[in-house]
């Protein structure tokens, strides 16, 4: 029979390891942060070269996918919305439903969860593999700053980005939207532009965008610490990869929900 | 320690007292004690696993030492903090066990890189001084090769290359010639040997190469896995033919003679 104290005993080891995940994890943002400081104060010292090869893996390289993703995404709100305001003639309605779904939330969390599975497992794998290949040793013998040389220009290029892709999402997962619209209740274009413009505010898009700049930092952030945490073997890098996506997918939503009610609350107090 | 500094007021180079490493509470190495001389090229001795690498990545403070202390010029790389440590690290040129490129960067932009961001020097003058160490190892004409794209040899000597390429006054080499024909190991050893007589850096190095080792080594420190520590430490002639442990004067004397069974410890 097992003895009551060992999982007493296993409680405590776990709750020291989460612990020790905790400060991990806080005191690799208070690095990073830095780090992105010094790098406004310096540009100079910014690699410009990797800045932008990540651009490019970030943005252009991500368009398709989150195109495909986001239409797909509003034809299935639309159609899912128009079957049950259909039974109540809220037909009206539907351009502002779609609209503000998207644009507060689906565009920016959609985006951001492909976003997680191209970028920030990718950058956990990278990060990983040079920690097993002594690459990490190397840059801390030279007296370089891992941080600085392999966080930042990830962090710069998805902080510009991740927006530019949210903003495609969102006009791409309405587009969508507007299919649904036309083909199931033949709205012309310029009703459902109207329904739109009336129902959503600019605000909401803002939102929006603003909220996927808080993805993109959580995004690199999860990705980079998974890989700097690697173990010592070549099985570690898959390990950490898988996690970088599951940590970063729960921060997401996590932060998601506190945005939402956030945001809701401040335009409570515009009135 | 205190008279051992009075009779030796000429800080070692690196000295290591009572040190204990090894990975969480796993201990690989026990209780070392040794002095570095400026100027020595040093080899450190001893089969796979043994603990060489994990002790030259302690050396240059890559990790926390259980307990002890390693001082370099002095200066105690264990207790220092960040600044203090990153200016003990400045002196070191380091070519790691599987080379360590960074893969984003191509052979030039490899070496490039410590000049780059540990130096004001112009970019004329880099590239000048980038060739110049590609030379010494014979990688002129590779400098736009990526690292994927270069023999395990080729990186190995890139790797050498990039180690020297501040100049550093303190030097370690992993297994440096493992893997290489011989007639590269025999130009990795000229180039050691030519940069003692130049800078009069200190070398520490770890490699199985017997005739590399008494060709350039002042001495040698072999280690051992069962005794978690040092078994013997000499020049390496002297260990050859004086070792009190069966198997260093063994392995020392396998060069010319060798024979496959005697290779074999025997306490093992
Ligand atoms: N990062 C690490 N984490 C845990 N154990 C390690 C690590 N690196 C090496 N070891 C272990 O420490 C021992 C010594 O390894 P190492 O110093 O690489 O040996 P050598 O270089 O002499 O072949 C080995 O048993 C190895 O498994
Ligand atoms: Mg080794």
């Amino acid at each position: 029979m097992k003895n009551p104290a060992d999982s007493i005993i296993q409680c405590g080891d776990m709750a020291f390891q989460l612990k020790d995940e905790v400060v991990s994890l806080i005191s690799f943002v208070g690095d990073v942060t830095a780090a992105l400081w010094e790098g406004i104060r310096h540009p100079k010292r910014l690699r410009w070269k990797d800045f932008l090869f990540y651009m490019n893996t970030c943005g252009p390289d991500g368009v398709p996918i989150t195109i495909m993703i986001s239409a797909l995404m509003g034809v299935v709100l639309a159609y899912q919305a128009e079957v049950q305001s259909h039974k109540y003639g809220a037909d009206n309605f539907l351009p502002m439903v779609i609209g503000c779904t998207i644009l507060r939330e689906l565009g920016p969390l959609m985006v951001a969860i492909v976003a997680t599975g191209r970028s920030g497992s990718a950058f956990a794998a990278e990060i990983g593999t040079m920690k097993i290949s002594e690459e990490l040793d190397a840059l801390r013998t030279m007296g370089i700053r891992p941080t600085r040389f392999l966080v930042v220009p990830k962090m710069w290029a998805m902080l510009f980005m991740l927006p530019l892709l949210t903003v495609i999402g969102d006009f791409v997962g309405c587009a969508g939207g507007y299919m649904v619209m036309r083909s199931e209740l033949g709205m012309p274009l310029d009703v459902f532009l109207r329904l739109t413009r009336q129902g959503v505010a600019v605000k909401y898009f803002i939102e929006g965008v603003l909220k996927s700049v808080v993805f993109a930092y959580i995004i690199t952030m999860t990705g980079c610490w998974r890989g700097f945490r690697t173990g010592s073997d070549a099985i570690a890098v898959g390990r950490s990869t898988t996690s970088a996506v599951v940590t970063s997918i729960l921060f997401i939503v996590l932060t998601d929900a506190f945005l939402a009610k956030l945001f809701t609350v401040f335009y409570g107090w515009q009135g | 320690m205190a008279d051992n500094n009075a009779a030796n007021p000429a800080p070692a180079a690196i000295e290591v007292r009572d040190l204990s490493i090894g990975y969480g509470s796993r201990v690989v190495l026990d209780n070392l004690n040794f002095r570095i001389e400026p100027g020595q090229i040093v080899t450190i001795l001893g089969g796979s696993g043994c603990g060489k690498s994990t002790l030259l990545k302690h050396i240059i403070g890559l990790y926390k030492p259980l307990r002890g202390d390693i001082l370099i010029n002095g200066r105690s790389i264990v207790t220092a903090d960040e600044q203090e440590k990153r200016s003990i690290m400045s002196e070191f040129g380091v070519a790691y066990q599987g080379g360590a490129l960074f893969r984003s960067l191509n052979l030039a932009e490899n070496i490039a890189l410590p000049m780059e961001e540990l130096t004001n020097w112009t970019r004329a003058e880099i590239r000048k001084r980038v060739s110049e160490k590609l030379a010494l190892v014979h990688l002129n004409g590779f400098e736009k090769y990526m690292p994927s794209d270069l023999s395990g040899g080729m990186i190995k000597r890139a790797a050498f290359a990039r180690a020297l390429a501040l100049d550093p006054k303190l030097l370690f080499f992993d297994e440096p010639s493992a893997g290489l024909d011989p007639l590269t190991s025999d130009m990795l050893d000229k180039v050691i040997l030519e940069i003692r007589e130049k800078t009069h850096a200190t070398i520490m190095m770890v490699t199985h190469e017997l005739p590399s080792i008494f060709r350039v080594s002042d001495r040698v420190i072999m280690l051992s896995a069962e005794k978690k520590g040092i078994v013997d430490d000499g020049s390496p002639a002297y260990l050859r033919d004086h070792s009190a442990d069966e198997y260093v004067r063994t392995f020392l004397s396998r060069g010319g003679t060798y024979k496959s069974n005697s290779t074999e410890p025997d306490h093992a």
